[in-house]
């Protein structure tokens, strides 16, 4: 290994790179190529992935939501295309049977009004609505609070709105909390505002009141729109799901068969489709990255079998000055080492800077496309070592070859 | 110092083999001028090449320095050439993109001499044949002559036992052939052998022993006018 740190191997094949510039070049080229498209392609395809789990952040993923429609076959005297809706015995019914496995629950009363504060006014949704719902769908308050459990027992009139709301309600520098709102000509004391999120979002522009006063105020009775479940960790959730709808349908006389009655759907199942989808990308960027990677070590091998025979001669003459067949295997074995190193370095050096502007340019903000597009060291480090030592059988080739040739016959080559 | 018996050699063409050398006897002892004569094809350019190590022979026995060369590998016959021989070729063969004064280091790196030492060394040498001042230049820059005198700057280095011309003055005009013969001499006379490969009369007059190959036998081996002379004397 003493060569290795001898300054004058190093001057001999500093001698050769700076001489064969183009050749040089080329090389760098192909193997820089190489590993920056496999940088730049799993830094964006993770920063897609870290895209999507930012989507579905705020958000249980392990949720089902359960609404109703209508009857499709007619069951125990009823016709089909009955219409029929959730009811809070339900919740109780479910909540009872399925302890182990649910974690949260929410009902759900919906609808649209037009909301009123002084001479603004704006048609927004109204949801009545328990506390639980801020832990299935995180809401992040900019003033103020959620609902809390006494607004359900006391049945308060008060409301928590969105900030798109408040500004279009209310007058700039006006502080909206303890304002009063009107809505179905009822006042509501505002108590939150939140921020939107920008995440998947089933209610958008909301004024969340508590259900026991939408209960009362809009006469709901017993009835509930919808709801959603979360499971608890380790559930089967479609298992879960397919369970529920059963106890559903016998508890409001639905055939157990009955396709179109109940209306759900599983956000893991749907997420579980978009992340196979990212498996599947990430998949083809490994194929892509390590296909690339091989094509420039080939060039690698390439560039250096031709210099090979370019250089024969200058082989000849350095075995003919006593140069032995290791110290010319050692030469070009370093060199092509150093080139793919260097190489490398740069295409590393490069990718990062690539994926640098990337996350500039599309990773902030919001509604950022790619988020935080990053490659793990590890991964870089096992590619970048391959390389090298791809780069390094590869090189031996010619320079085995460079040295099997008696060196009168590479004195004689012109 | 360089000793052969009943030297064969041929080489493949095809199915049939060319036989090239056909049993070459030649004794040169330390510090002889020998000039060998012969026209293309005589064989002449294959024995510098087997006495040069650059190639092997099929038969007979080769001695370099009381050393019998039988089934070398690389690697010793690169050591021997690097130890006991410098080569002079025609065409110069000097790398070109390095400088004179690195192509003359470069044998002493092969020996293993640290950086600074050898271009010292080098420097000397380049000195002795008189091109100091061009030490710094690439071989495009110089002239056929002074590529000549760099080659043999090389060649002598290593102070090895033997220097080996092969056509030192093909591709030099009459006036640079002159002094690179002269640089032989001189050479020579400080007790070097030199073996020398010509087809040129005035060439081998300069050396001191001709020895004359045809279809790759020896058919007169004496010394010139000049030698005899002196001795006569």
């Amino acid at each position: 290994m003493k060569f290795l740190f001898d300054s004058d191997t190093w001057q001999e094949i500093y001698g050769s790179i700076r001489k064969n510039k183009v050749r040089t070049i080329i090389t760098i080229i192909g193997v820089l190529w190489g590993i920056f498209l496999l940088v730049v392609l799993l830094g964006a395809a993770r920063g897609m992935e870290n895209g999507f789990n930012k989507l579905f952040g705020n958000f249980a993923t392990n949720s089902v939501f359960v609404w109703t429609q209508s009857t499709d076959t007619p069951f125990k005297g009823f016709q089909k295309g009955r219409r029929f809706s959730l009811n809070t015995n339900d919740i109780e019914s479910l909540k009872s049977e399925y302890s182990k496995e649910i974690r949260l629950l929410a009902p759900r009363n919906q609808t649209n009004n037009l909301v009123v504060h002084n001479f603004k006014s704006g048609d927004f949704k109204v949801s009545g609505d328990y506390p639980v719902l801020d832990q299935i769908q995180k809401k992040k308050l900019i003033y103020g609070r959620f609902l809390n459990k006494n607004d359900i027992l006391s049945i308060a009139k008060v409301a928590v709105i969105s900030e798109d709301m408040y500004k279009r309600l209310f007058d700039k520098n006006v502080m909206p909390i303890g304002e009063y709102i009107k809505i179905n000509a009822i006042n509501y004391k505002v108590i939150g505002v939140y921020e939107p999120s920008n995440t998947i979002d089933f209610d958008g522009d909301t004024a969340y009141i508590p259900f026991s006063t939408y209960k009362k105020v809009y006469n709901t009775a017993n009835k509930i729109d919808w709801m959603m479940i979360t499971a608890h960790e380790g559930t089967n959730i479609e298992q879960m799901e397919k369970d529920i709808l059963l106890t559903l349908k016998n508890l409001h006389k639905v055939h157990p068969d009955d396709e179109r009655a109940f209306g759900s759907v599983n956000l893991g199942k749907e997420i579980g489709k978009v992340t196979g989808f990212l498996t599947g990308m990430q998949f083809l960027t490994w194929f892509v990255g390590i296909a690339t990677l091989i094509a420039g070590v080939f060039a690698i091998g390439n560039i250096l079998l031709i210099t090979v025979k370019e250089r024969t001669k200058e082989i000849g003459i350095r075995r003919a000055l006593g140069a032995t067949p290791k110290s010319i295997r050692q030469q070009i074995i370093l060199e092509s080492v150093f080139l793919t190193t260097v190489a490398g370095m740069l295409g590393i050096i490069f990718g990062a800077l690539v994926l640098f502007f990337i996350d500039w340019k599309f990773g902030q903000g919001e509604d950022a496309a790619l988020v935080n597009p990053t490659v793990d060291i590890p991964i870089i480090l096992i590619a970048f070592v391959t390389l090298v030592i791809l780069g390094t059988l590869i090189g031996l080739i010619p320079a085995h070859m460079a040295t099997v040739v008696k060196p009168i016959e590479a004195l004689r080559e012109e | 110092m360089i000793r052969i018996e009943k030297l064969h050699k041929s080489y493949p063409m095809g199915k049939d083999s060319l036989h090239v050398l056909k049993g070459i006897n030649l004794h040169i002892k330390e510090g002889e001028f020998v000039s060998i004569m012969g026209s293309s094809g005589s064989g002449k350019s294959t024995l510098l090449n087997i006495v040069g190590l650059l190639d092997e022979h099929d038969e007979g026995n080769y001695f370099l320095n009381g050393q019998l060369i039988k089934n070398l590998n690389e690697k010793k016959a690169a050591l021997l050439r690097n130890k006991f021989l410098g080569f002079v070729f025609q065409s110069f063969n000097l790398i070109s993109y390095k400088t004179a004064l690195e192509n003359v280091a470069l044998p002493l790196y092969y020996k293993g001499m640290n950086r600074k030492e050898r271009l010292k060394v080098a420097l000397d040498y380049l000195d002795k044949v008189g091109l100091k001042d061009w030490a710094n230049h690439l071989p495009n820059e110089l002239s056929g002559g002074q590529k000549q005198r760099v080659a043999i700057a090389r060649a002598l280095v290593t102070k090895p036992k033997v220097v080996l011309a092969d056509e030192p003055t093909g591709a030099l005009d009459s006036i640079t052939s002159d002094s690179v013969m002269d640089l032989l001499k001189d050479i020579n006379n400080e007790g070097m052998t030199v073996f020398v490969i010509t087809h040129e009369e005035e060439v081998a007059a300069q050396t001191k022993r001709i020895v004359r190959l045809k279809d790759g036998l020896i058919i007169s081996d004496e010394l010139t006018k000049a030698v005899k002379a002196a001795k006569a004397v």
